[in-house]
């Protein structure tokens, strides 16, 4: 498959602070890419470097195979950064004519990316005159001009409402469909539950995971029990091969588990050991607990 | 080269303050034609200030080129305004994004400025024949094309200049607070040559030797005033017994170091935005 940017060991230091430590990894042409993490975990940052606005400390990256400069390279590509930024005296269409003479290409496709977002009526009002929502739309629209090879969008749906979360999710989604690359920036976990194939979570500038969004999902799974000697519990638990880590948070105990186990054969184990359960639930965990447990990890 | 100069005549065309400045710039050159109705009427003396000589060739060419460049600070405020509007619209940010490299910005900017200059240039050149003309003693080519190097005096004054308010402009990041600086800095080096005249180097010229080599000293030393030279300002000097003997040419190294300041103020932009994050 295709690669469409390689990220080799990057990194950004402000200071004592390194907002992005070490990161690799690759896009390959036709998946959608979510980067995931919360804020300040230097998701815009890295946008920032491949996309030429922000310095690199040390590392490298390059656009498909490395062989045109970066600003070459970019415009082949589609990027929205934060908050759209356009010039508030002009136009829609002449905003989007300006950016087909950067880019360099003809301005005829304008009008065809207006109608994909929903602006072709408002392509003479000034960018002042727009709603947050719209000039989001706009942005997407002309990073649109170029039939990008990628797309990158970091939090577009940042302070929207739902209308125009669900506008701009509909957007995403259509352009993905029509088999453009994707890469969408966002601590939203939903949104990339939603939307990507693939996923890189990073904290604090680390990475901590990538991959297939749905085999990040597949974990065995957890139990949580509840019983009158959780000491004793936690030491019979502690001696089963199946079971990993196990945590006790006031009444209740949580075991994972590291390979595949019913909540029957469980509890069948703990009765011939001698154990009364007063509680019993087997769980997977939501994305957003795995989200949440992998984000946490390294805070402690 | 033509892609980046439309590229940037793109965001000037839309803006109307932008516009609504250079036209402006442009009608007021034309205007120096009016001074010719210029009239003094006190009592028993009364003249005409175009009869005094103003408009003969060749001085003619130091008194426009003069008096035009006073009117460079409204073209400062659209340079210094474009400049710092990408920064304050976060545009610049979306230029890269969209693939601009940093060079190019930059030189797309300069590219403006000197077509500015040329511009003007042009304007002055072609005010001056008709003003020349229309009241010049003498009209032969010779004369009529003497004394040209205060044309060019005044290109290089003007693109020195405009180069100033795009490194400024770069600089400072705000529009207001960039050409507040412009005047601090015209206030700085005024102050400086008083410190160096009155504190260092009384009755000396080393003071005037140091200040040639600032930016906007340079810049105005390659055209001088050219009042003292009018016949009757020289009449009234030797009444009152002041012998004026003033330089009023236009020299290569005075030339030399605006063109310096010039590639400074080029480079300068470049460097500092390479190395900011935006």
């Amino acid at each position: 498959m295709e690669t469409i940017l390689t990220i080799n060991q990057l990194t950004k230091r402000y200071g004592s602070l390194t907002a992005v430590n070490n990161l690799s990894f690759t896009i390959k042409k036709g998946n959608v890419y979510g980067i995931l993490g919360p804020n300040g975990s230097g998701k815009s940052t890295t946008l920032g470097m491949v996309l030429n606005v922000v310095n690199k400390t040390s590392g490298d990256f390059h656009w498909f195979d490395g062989s045109d400069s970066t600003h070459e390279a970019l415009k082949k590509v589609g990027a929205i950064i934060e908050h759209p930024n356009f010039y508030p005296y002009m136009t829609a269409s002449q905003n989007l004519a300006l950016v087909c003479k950067i880019k360099g290409v003809p301005k005829n496709k304008i009008d065809e990316k207006l109608e994909i977002v929903g602006l072709l009526d408002r392509k003479d009002s000034k960018f002042k005159t727009f709603s947050l929502g719209m000039k989001q739309r706009l942005a997407i629209a002309s990073a649109l001009l170029n039939d990008p090879e990628i797309l990158i969008l970091d939090e577009p749906t940042n302070g929207l409402d739902p209308q125009g979360i669900h506008q701009i999710r509909e957007i995403i989604r259509k352009i993905a469909s029509m088999g453009t690359t994707i890469l969408l920036a966002s601590h939203l976990l939903d949104e990339v539950e939603k939307v990507c194939t693939h996923v890189v979570i990073i904290r604090k500038g680390i990475k901590l995971y990538s991959g297939r969004v749905d085999e990040m999902n597949a974990s065995n799974g957890f139990f949580e029990l509840k019983s009158n000697d959780l000491v004793k519990l936690q030491q019979i638990l502690e001696e089963h091969p199946s079971i990993g880590k196990i945590t006790v948070n006031e009444d209740l105990l949580t075991a994972i588990l590291e390979e595949p186990m019913g909540a029957d054969d469980l509890n069948s184990y703990l009765y011939q050991k001698g154990m009364i359960l007063s509680y019993l639930v087997k769980r997977k965990e939501s994305l957003e607990e795995q989200f949440l447990q992998l984000t946490n990890e390294t805070a402690k | 080269m033509l892609r980046l100069l439309n590229i940037e005549l793109h965001k000037l065309r839309y803006n109307r303050s932008a516009k609504i400045l250079i036209s402006t710039y442009f009608i007021l050159i034309t205007f120096i034609a009016l001074i010719a109705s210029i009239e003094f009427d006190l009592g028993p003396i009364h003249f005409r200030l175009a009869d005094q000589g103003i408009f003969n060739f060749p001085f003619i060419w130091h008194f426009n080129s003069y008096i035009a460049a006073i009117l460079k600070l409204f073209l400062a405020i659209v340079i210094v305004s474009m400049m710092s509007n990408e920064y304050s619209h976060r545009t610049l940010k979306q230029n890269l994004i969209d693939g601009l490299s940093k060079k190019e910005f930059v030189l797309s900017k300069f590219i403006t400025v000197l077509l500015f200059a040329v511009i003007s240039t042009f304007f002055l050149l072609v005010v001056s024949l008709i003003l020349g003309y229309s009241f010049s003693d003498f009209t032969e080519l010779s004369i009529v094309f003497s004394d040209m190097e205060y044309i060019m005096g005044y290109f290089i004054k003007l693109l020195g200049f405009f180069t100033f308010c795009m490194f400024i402009g770069i600089l400072i990041k705000r529009s207001a607070f960039a050409l507040g600086f412009l005047f601090i800095w015209w206030i700085f080096e005024n102050i400086l040559y008083g410190v160096l005249n009155f504190r260092f180097f009384r009755d000396s010229d080393i003071p005037e030797q140091i200040m040639q080599f600032f930016p906007l000293t340079a810049m105005s030393n390659i055209v001088v005033e050219p009042f003292s030279r009018l016949n009757f300002i020289k009449t009234a000097a030797t009444q009152i017994g002041e012998e004026l003997d003033k330089d009023y040419g236009v020299h290569w190294y005075q030339l030399l170091i605006v063109i310096i300041w010039t590639v400074i103020f080029v480079y300068l932009s470049l460097a500092l935005l390479k190395k900011r994050d935006l």
